[in-house]
């Protein structure tokens, strides 16, 4: 240990590969069933990738513990032994956070399924981590209640893995993302320690780690248990389908939206290709020749859903839209929206694969962005369709390609590199929602700059000193981040000249 | 002309080379807050001005030493707000002592509370350097969400330059009705209401009175108006009752009584202690005007599953801590993140707990 006590925390990646494995399989065997270890390579298998599945690794062995007293031995058998951890709970993720560590443990929480209370009184639920988000909804509903954040993978994911990602969905705008809708977390240090963090009240004395953990990707302790808020469910939504002849006024559209003082329930906005797409798929009735269209939804009583609907159209109408329908049911709302939803699983048919990238850039930047992604498909040969949640910014481009054709993988990745990268230059981040995982942690390098990567760990080494939980994941090492200095040269000026080049 | 950042910077880098302790202050207007100030005032009032605001984007960046007054001035211009309604606590409140003391206002259980519309800040940390967290956008995951770490830990993690804000529009209507009620009654009915789609944005209970405030679309705030009753007070009183509440000039707040700010769930059964109480928040915040012993109030705070913090004391109430004990593991989480962030420890040392 003592060599790596002198260096700096996450100077340089750390070498795990004495990591023991017998070892670790006696220790694991002594904590759990025979059921909850898998070691043999065709139980490792499924545990290869997340929903990033560009990146694949196999994981050393995979633990599925089902009580927090199995989780607390596994971790201090870890951090005695200096096993790496990957948490995951669905494997939904689309960034590459739960993709195993090669000399590490896999400790699955899907065993943790329980919903322990639902307060309706309270608004509130206590769920164990591996509750699927949809199914905290789905329980609290005999209450006229939900919980808000709804990610589109909201049927599989899990609540564990929406604390570890921050997770958004469609209603953020008005609703708040993940970490707006917590109370409390209890988690597992990598040394074994219960942490409470947060309570049922509306505020908890010292620091707001419960902000810090949200987010903070596996990389400081492991979630055994989280409470919610629970909101009471409107009365009524409306969806207000808006076309444009031009992308432009439909980004305008989106801050004129704002500047007059409505803050829809959603608003999303999907580019001619996306419609498209999706269009041959769902039969949303989407109007084929607009180059956008808006999604704009207003919810509450009936009353303020007529009265907002009636200030969206004149909004939009002066933004120039070309067609506005409102749907008149409920279950019009959801064919508009079934476009929208379907649009992922409609770019797996145009395409035998697609990638996903999540930047969010100031709304003002919306048009210039896609602008700049119609050029670089040029540059890279390759098709991109885009879908936003505008009304946050928050873009999803998909862009299209074959695996099997050697060398596409690669210039994907250098097209999602440049959006990227693009994003942060025009005043917005890598990640609004997917987090940074395995996948953009070269993009990290380009939003950040040393100070703040240093400090990102050692907040890191205040959890985990040993850097045993996730690594490789969400911060870069200052070395990783030196390399990637040395590729990508802007304008003359290295990204890290302060670096020793290793 | 040089940076007003810089300047901090260099004022940090010299109490770093000089061993010595800061203690980061606007106006002073929350001096009273948290454990007794040390250090050598670092007046942050110089680093002033709104750095960037467009309306259009809800998100407003500036520095620290800007004046909350004149910062809510600029939204209101635009019809938006800041919408955890941060108390002010004097007429030349700052920005960075807003977020930093992170306390919000009457609306804070319907719209939230300030660490949630903080969107981003400038640090400068314990090794005088300046960082960049978080953004200007809604929605950024990248990194770990240090600017909200740092809202509401009373400058003891670093000084906050710069922030940038979410803001929300105005609400179109605002109406605030009266119901003569039992405190009992208050906290069902508030819980009750809690759980349904009304537009209430705040509440308080005192003395048999419970104030509701209503805000949104107009149609909205109409319905909500026919259906909950009570009494309309007129919108220049309603205006005056939830300033003296956000700003504790209320009656309630006068007297040499220590003030108890409890944070309890909202569900918690009335609190039998002695004193005065006045309820905020749908029940889940209780302010306490009382002599009794900190014990009893942190009992009491405690077993309805909150804490209880010493907001407010005449000096010579002992040596009372103002926030709860956090148990080993938190703290020792709670240092390492000091060291972490400050190691040498020269903000605001012991302004929240010993050794932080």
């Amino acid at each position: 240990m003592g060599a790596i006590d002198t260096v700096e925390p996450g100077a340089v990646e750390r070498d795990f590969s004495r990591v023991d494995r017998v070892a670790l399989i006696a220790e694991l065997r002594s904590i759990l069933p025979p059921a909850a270890l898998l070691v043999d390579h065709e139980d490792l298998k499924p545990y290869e990738c997340d929903g990033l599945a560009a990146y694949r690794e196999m994981p050393l062995l995979v633990a599925l513990p089902d009580d927090e007293t199995q989780v607390v031995a596994i971790l201090k058998a870890c951090r005695r032994l200096g096993v790496p951890v990957v948490a995951r709970g669905a494997g939904t993720g689309l960034s590459g956070g739960a993709m195993p560590h090669k000399f590490g443990l896999l400790l699955s929480l899907a065993k943790f399924k329980r919903i322990i209370k639902v307060d309706p009184v309270a608004r509130l639920a206590v769920v164990q981590p591996g509750v699927r988000n949809l199914a905290i909804s789905e329980a609290a509903s005999p209450y006229g209640l939900y919980y808000a954040p709804d990610p589109s993978s909201q049927i599989a994911c899990t609540i564990g893995g929406n604390v570890a990602e921050n997770s958004g969905g469609v209603h953020c705008l008005k609703y708040g993302l993940t970490v707006h809708n917590l109370l409390r977390v209890r988690g597992v240090t990598i040394d074994g320690e219960i942490v409470e963090i947060g309570n049922h009240a509306l505020d908890a004395p010292g620091y707001d780690l419960l902000a810090l953990i949200t987010g903070s990707e596996g990389m400081l302790a492991v979630t055994t248990e989280v409470t919610v808020k629970l909101v009471p469910k409107p009365q009524l939504a409306v969806c207000l389908l808006a076309a444009f002849d031009d992308v432009a006024k439909a980004g305008n559209a989106v801050a004129d939206v704002i500047a007059a003082g409505i803050i829809p329930a959603g608003l999303e906005m999907m580019d001619q290709g996306a419609t498209v797409a999706v269009e041959e798929y769902v039969r949303a009735g989407y109007p084929l020749d607009a180059k956008a269209i808006l999604l704009c939804e207003a919810d509450g009583t009936p009353d303020e859903v007529a009265e907002e609907v009636e200030r969206m159209k004149a909004v939009l109408g002066r933004s120039g839209a070309t067609e506005m329908r409102v749907s008149r049911s409920e279950a019009e709302r959801l064919r508009f929206w079934s476009g929208r939803k379907a649009a992922f699983p409609a770019a797996g048919r145009l395409s035998p694969d697609y990638y996903c990238y999540d930047g969010t850039v100031p709304r003002k930047r919306i048009a210039g962005l896609l602008e700049a992604i119609a050029e670089l498909e040029k540059k890279y040969g390759l098709r991109c369709i885009n879908v936003f949640h505008a009304g946050d910014g928050n873009m999803h481009p998909l862009i299209l390609f074959d695996a099997n054709v050697k060398g596409e993988l690669a210039r994907v990745e250098a097209f999602g590199a440049e959006i990227l990268e693009m994003s942060v230059a025009l005043g917005g981040t890598i990640t609004g929602e997917h987090g940074v995982g395995f996948e953009k942690i070269n993009q990290m390098c380009t939003q950040f700059r040393t100070a703040e990567i240093r400090a990102f760990h050692r907040i890191k080494a205040a959890f985990d000193p040993d850097g045993l939980l996730n690594p490789g994941k969400a911060i870069p090492t200052l070395n990783r981040c030196a390399e990637y200095g040395r590729m990508h040269v802007s304008g003359g000026q290295v990204a890290h000249p302060e670096l020793p080049r290793f | 002309m040089s940076n007003p950042i810089s300047i901090l910077q260099d004022q940090v880098r010299a109490a770093l080379a000089s061993d010595t302790p800061l203690r980061l202050r606007g106006s002073g207007s929350k001096d009273f807050y948290g454990e007794v100030p040390r250090g050598s005032v670092l007046d942050t009032r110089g680093c002033a001005g709104v750095v960037d605001y467009e309306p259009t984007e809800l998100v407003i960046t500036a520095r620290c030493g800007t004046r909350l007054a004149d910062l809510e001035a600029v939204l209101a211009e635009r019809g938006q707000m800041l919408a955890c309604e941060p108390p002010h606590f004097g007429p030349d409140a700052t920005v960075g002592g807003c977020v930093a003391a992170g306390l919000s206002g009457p609306r804070r259980a319907a719209a939230g509370s300030v660490r949630d519309f903080v969107l981003g800040v400038k640090l400068i940390d314990g090794n005088a350097e300046v960082m960049n967290f978080g953004g200007q956008v809604m929605k950024n995951v990248a990194g770990y969400d240090v600017s909200r770490l740092v809202c509401g830990s009373l400058g003891t993690l670093g000084l906050i330059a710069e922030v940038s804000l979410k803001v929300l529009p105005l609400p179109v209507e605002e109406a605030t009705l009266l119901f003569r009620v039992s405190e009992a009654q208050a906290l069902e009915r508030l819980n009750q209401w809690g759980g349904q789609p009304l537009p209430i944005s705040a509440s308080a209970f005192y003395n048999g009175d419970l104030g509701v405030r209503l805000s949104g679309a107009g149609a909205a705030v109409r319905a909500a108006r026919e259906r909950l009753g009570g009494e309309s007070i007129a919108p220049d009183a309603a205006r005056t009752f939830w300033l003296g509440v956000r700003e504790q000039t209320d009656p309630f707040f006068a007297g040499d009584e220590p003030l108890w700010r409890l944070s309890v769930p909202s569900i918690a059964l009335p609190l039998d202690l002695p004193g005065r109480q006045l309820i905020e928040w749908g029940g889940a915040l209780r302010w306490l005007k009382s002599t009794a012993p900190a014990a009893q109030v942190r009992d009491a705070a405690i077993r309805a599953g909150g804490h209880a913090t010493l907001f407010r004391a005449a000096a010579g109430v002992g040596n009372v801590p103002v926030f709860n004990t956090l148990d080993a593991t938190t703290m020792a989480i709670h240092r390492r993140l000091k060291q972490a962030l400050d190691p040498k420890g020269i903000f605001n040392p012991g302004r929240m707990y010993p050794g932080l």
